[in-house]
Formats: C-alpha cells, sequence, structure tokens
C-alpha cells in the first residue's frame, strides 16, 4: 500500500546528512562542552559549527545569538518567561495573538499567577493578527509582543515586519515564534525587527530533542532553568550534543534547499486543495488561498457533515497519515483554539483534518490522497446523521447553505445536554 | 513498518471499520437523537419494537470513531432484549463490551446510552397503551424525559 505522510509538522523524517553528523557524537566524541580537555573541546567546538549554522537560517546578526534548549516548547518558554522576569522592574505587560501556539499561551496563564498581566490581539477571519488593534493595546508597561511568523494550524503568514516596525518604535522586544515556520519561508530577523525567535528544528528534518532560541542582544533574557551556566548562561543543563549537531546540519540544509523545498511544497500544495476542492463537496479551506498569505506546506480543512478523528482514522488504514483539530482527536475535548478565534463554526470544527506537506511527497501522492479521501468522506457521510437531515431539509450546509432548514449548531443544542439519567 | 498500531483496540476499530446495524429503519417504533455538549458529537438510534421486545436497531453518528464504535455495539447489544430490560441498560455494558475505551472517550459510551433511552422515550411518547402495559417502564421514562 501506497504510504503518505501529510504530518510534517508534528515531525519530519531525519536528514541522512544530519544522521551521519550525528552519529560521531554518540559513542566516539562524548565529551560534556563544559569539559576543558580534548574530549570537551572537540563537543565545543561542533557545538560552535552548529550554532553558526543556525545563525545563517535565520540571518542572525551573530551566532553567539543561538541557544539550545530541549525543544521548541522549551525555547518559547525561555523567550516569553525569561524576557518577562528580566524585565520586571520596568513593567509586567505582554502582548500577543490569540492564535499563538499553547507554549506561548500557557507560559503566559502561568505567568498571571506570577502577576504578570497580557492582552490578547485579535485576528481576522483568515487568522491574520489585527495590526492596528496590536499597535492599540500597547501600553507602558509592555515589555514584550509574541507573535507567530505563520500559523500552525491554518498556514497563515503573519505580518510580522509590520508588527517589527511598531516593536522599533516603541522600544519593545518582539518575539516572533518560528516553530512550526521555519525551514519553509525565509526568514532574516533584523529585516523584520525580531529580538527573539524560536525554531523548531525536528519541523525542517534535524532531529527532535532540540529547540532553539535566538535572541539580540538588545533583549534583556534571564534563565528559567537553574544550574550551571551552559549555553552563555541563558539555559543551564548539559546539550544534548548529537541533537544539536544535526539540528545544525538541517539548518544548513534548509537554508541552501529553501527555494526548491517551498516551490515544491507550494506546487503540491495547490494540486492537493484544487483536487480536494473539485471532488468533494461542502469542503472548506480554512486560513488564506495558497499564496503569498499562507505557508507553502499547510493544507487545513473542514468537510461538513462529519467528523475528524473518523477521517483521520480511515486515512491511516490507508497509508495516509494527517492530523486533526477536532474536539475528538484534543484530550481536552475542545476543539482547536485558532479555529475558534477564526469563527469557525463548531460544526466545521469537529469535520477539521490539517494535512502538513514535506519534501519528499509528489503529485501521484495528493492524487492518491484525494482519490482516497473521497471515498472516505462518501462512507463517513453514509453514517451521518447530520448528512441525512441535510438531505432532508431540516439542517442547513454553513459553507454553501441553501436557506432551507436550522443551523447544524442550532440543531445540536437543541439536542445536547438532554438529561438520559 | 511491519506492525501495525492501533489508536483502540481491535474490537474497537472492528466495530468503527465494519458497524453493526448501521442506517436507518424506515418504519422505526421509536427514534431518539442526542448531542454531547462534551465535543459536539451526535448519534441517532431508531428501534423497531413487537410485543415489548426490541426487534431491531439502528443508528447513524457524527463523531469519532469510539463514538461510531459504541453506538454499532449499542445497537449489537439491545436487539432482542424487553423493553423494561432495555430501560436498564447502562453505557458500561457497551464499555465492557467493546473491551474498553481511552477514558477520555467513555462519554461516548454515555451518549450511546443516551441515544437509547431517548428512541424508548419516543416509543413510549408514541405507544401510550405500552407504557401502561409495563407500568415500571412508564415510571422510569417519565424520570427521564424530567
Amino acid at each position: 500500500m501506497r504510504q503518505v505522510y501529510l504530518d510534517h509538522l508534528s515531525a519530519t523524517p531525519l536528514l541522512q546528512e544530519a544522521f551521519e553528523a550525528m552519529k560521531p557524537f554518540f559513542m566516539e566524541a562524548y565529551g560534556n562542552a563544559s569539559s576543558l580537555h580534548q574530549h570537551g573541546l572537540r563537543v565545543r567546538d561542533a557545538l560552535a559549527s552548529a550554532r553558526t549554522q543556525v545563525a545563517a537560517l535565520i540571518n542572525a546578526e551573530s551566532a553567539d545569538d543561538i541557544f539550545f534548549a530541549s525543544c521548541g516548547t522549551e525555547a518559547v518558554n525561555l523567550a516569553v518567561k525569561g524576557v518577562a522576569y528580566a524585565n520586571r522592574r520596568r513593567g509586567t505587560h505582554i502582548v500577543w495573538s490569540e492564535v499563538e501556539h499553547p507554549a506561548v499561551m500557557n507560559s503566559l496563564e502561568f505567568l498571571e499567577k506570577e502577576g504578570f498581566t497580557n492582552t490578547k490581539v485579535p485576528v481576522d477571519p483568515m487568522g491574520r493578527v489585527q495590526v492596528d488593534k496590536l499597535r492599540e493595546v500597547i501600553t507602558d508597561k509592555t515589555t514584550l509582543i509574541c507573535v507567530q511568523l505563520a500559523n500552525h494550524d491554518i498556514g497563515t503568514i503573519q505580518p510580522v515586519a509590520e508588527i517589527g516596525r511598531i516593536a522599533a518604535e516603541k522600544g519593545i522586544p518582539l518575539f516572533v515564534d518560528a516553530n512550526s515556520s521555519a525551514g519553509w519561508l525565509p526568514i532574516d530577523v533584523q529585516q523584520m525587527g525580531a529580538s527573539l525567535m524560536s525554531l523548531s528544528p525536528h519541523r525542517f528534518y534535524g532531529p527532535k530533542g532540540v529547540g532553539v532560541l535566538y535572541r539580540n542582544r538588545r533583549a534583556r533574557l534571564v534563565s528559567i532553568l537553574h544550574g550551571g551556566v551552559q549555553e552563555g548562561g541563558r539555559r543551564a543543563g548539559t546539550e544534548n550534543v548529537p541533537a544539536i549537531i544535526g539540528a545544525g546540519v538541517a539548518a544548513e540544509f534548509a537554508l541552501r534547499d529553501l527555494d526548491a523545498r517551498a516551490t515544491h511544497a507550494a506546487r503540491l500544495q495547490r494540486r492537493l486543495w484544487d483536487g480536494l476542492k473539485s471532488r468533494i463537496p461542502f469542503i472548506k479551506l480554512n486560513g488564506p488561498e495558497p499564496g503569498p498569505d499562507r505557508i507553502c506546506n499547510n493544507i487545513n480543512i473542514s468537510t461538513e457533515f462529519i467528523e475528524g478523528e473518523g477521517q483521520l482514522l480511515l486515512l491511516d488504514v490507508h497509508g495516509i497519515a494527517v492530523a486533526s483539530g477536532s474536539s475528538c482527536v484534543s484530550k481536552s475535548l475542545k476543539i482547536s483554539h485558532v479555529l475558534a478565534a477564526i469563527g469557525l463554526d463548531h460544526a466545521l470544527a469537529q469535520g477539521n483534518l490539517i494535512l502538513t506537506l514535506g519534501k519528499d511527497n509528489t503529485d501521484d501522492d495528493m492524487d492518491y490522497v484525494v482519490a482516497q479521501f473521497a471515498l472516505i468522506v462518501e462512507k463517513l457521510r453514509g453514517m451521518s446523521p447530520m448528512w441525512e437531515e441535510f438531505q432532508r431539509g431540516i439542517i442547513d450546509s454553513v459553507i454553501a447553505p441553501t436557506g432551507r432548514g436550522k443551523s447544524f449548531s442550532e440543531h445540536a443544542a437543541s439536542i445536547s445536554g438532554k438529561a438520559s439519567h | 513498518m511491519s506492525d501495525t498500531y492501533s489508536l483502540y483496540n481491535k474490537t474497537v476499530m472492528d466495530h468503527f471499520m465494519n458497524p453493526r446495524n448501521m442506517g436507518d429503519i424506515p418504519d422505526a417504533d421509536g427514534i431518539g437523537e442526542v448531542g454531547a455538549a462534551a465535543c459536539g458529537d451526535i448519534m441517532k438510534m431508531s428501534l423497531k419494537v413487537e410485543n415489548g421486545r426490541i426487534t431491531d436497531a439502528r443508528f447513524k453518528t457524527f463523531g469519532c470513531g469510539s463514538a461510531i464504535a459504541s453506538s454499532s455495539m449499542a445497537t449489537e447489544l439491545i436487539k432482542g432484549r424487553t423493553l423494561e430490560e432495555a430501560l436498564s441498560f447502562s453505557n458500561q455494558e457497551v464499555v465492557d463490551a467493546l473491551g474498553g475505551l481511552p477514558p477520555v472517550k467513555i462519554h461516548c459510551s454515555v451518549l450511546a446510552e443516551e441515544a437509547l433511552k431517548a428512541a424508548l422515550e419516543d416509543y413510549v411518547k408514541r405507544h401510550p397503551e405500552a407504557a401502561k402495559a409495563a407500568p415500571s417502564a412508564e415510571a422510569t421514562l417519565s424520570t427521564v424525559a424530567s
């Protein structure tokens, strides 16, 4: 059976070259980078190379601005909490967008308990941060602005350069979360005015177990892990050396191959979405159309009258790996907060799938996915009371309203929460 | 990969992939449709009742794999039971028959129980004489309705 992996946002395969570069650092070059002997110095040199490779990917001023952490989430925690604590005497207010990743959202929720405040900036129906509103909520107590480069769920590219200009004007550091997008978009931290940026190498063919925080000297940052003075005192703890080496090589290839990968992914993205919308009625793309406003490797769809987990499981049975923002997939039984933020009807959020493309996907893969998905939708709609009730005019479509019947949400509310015992 | 991994156990996957009793009963004696406030899933159950006994049960479900499997299993379990037996039906029977569900998915089996109870309630509304013939059923169902 054909295997089509369309969950590159969750993890990419490791680049062969990265794997080869990592190998000596398990059994041969096992030293600790903090040691002063040959074993340590060799590793220290290797880490410095990785720092340079990662700095180049985002055009950082200096390799000294690159800090390695254990994952993208830790890099985000370090950025948000590290800047918040460092500036506590100056101010305790943080501005962020309502579509940020849970790493940002939950770090800020934690900081609330510590006495910090924050203001959430709304997005438009495409998921784009409303820059005017962002400007309005900045106060003289604001010490950090957090905005992602592109949305992890729906692929919206955010107006970070515009926000960077506001940040520069107000003298407030801008943290850009590029965890889901680095390797797929050209990044120049200097041009976009980012003082901090997080990267997640396992999204661009690097290994898991490593995250990156870029921080330039304009942003004060304190460590949130307390221990030794690794990573310039900004991140205590022995470095995951093999993973960092792999991240460096992955970053070098991501920069070298960026145009080719992005062009390839964009072509597949267009083919996939065109195929899906021509074959499947009552399907909607969430976020901007493929093009300059959307990251090249993300397709986020809602297929009406059916739920996402069932779609995901049946695709998996046919060798196709995808993700979903449906409440049935989340452990909290809540739909993706991004889908809620763009005002997506709950019924459509339930029918959500996230397909993220990679460099090794092919045109044939896209055609296979479209063909299999069309059959799966038909099967699940055949089982769905909502599809039948739509046919009978009892409920209406959200995507293509016919003017007959109640909305799905009204119908669901009228039969939900009924006491049964 | 030589092995196949599964989110749910084999029984649950089987009932999801090959659901039993999926569909509608054209001349159903009772139909119940319920939604889960927790997650937004919707389940519909149709019953055919003859001489106080459920002779056929079918379902349609808008929901995840375990919701589909739960409704499939519930219809299997309920067929052949008397109305009174059906009234004491519990979601735990579905969970047990499926060989267990992940904790976060137990509510799917509750939804199946609720869909069944809603269908029984609808049956009694349509057939008040049946409720009179089985007074304990009427008593239970009036608490269901309240």
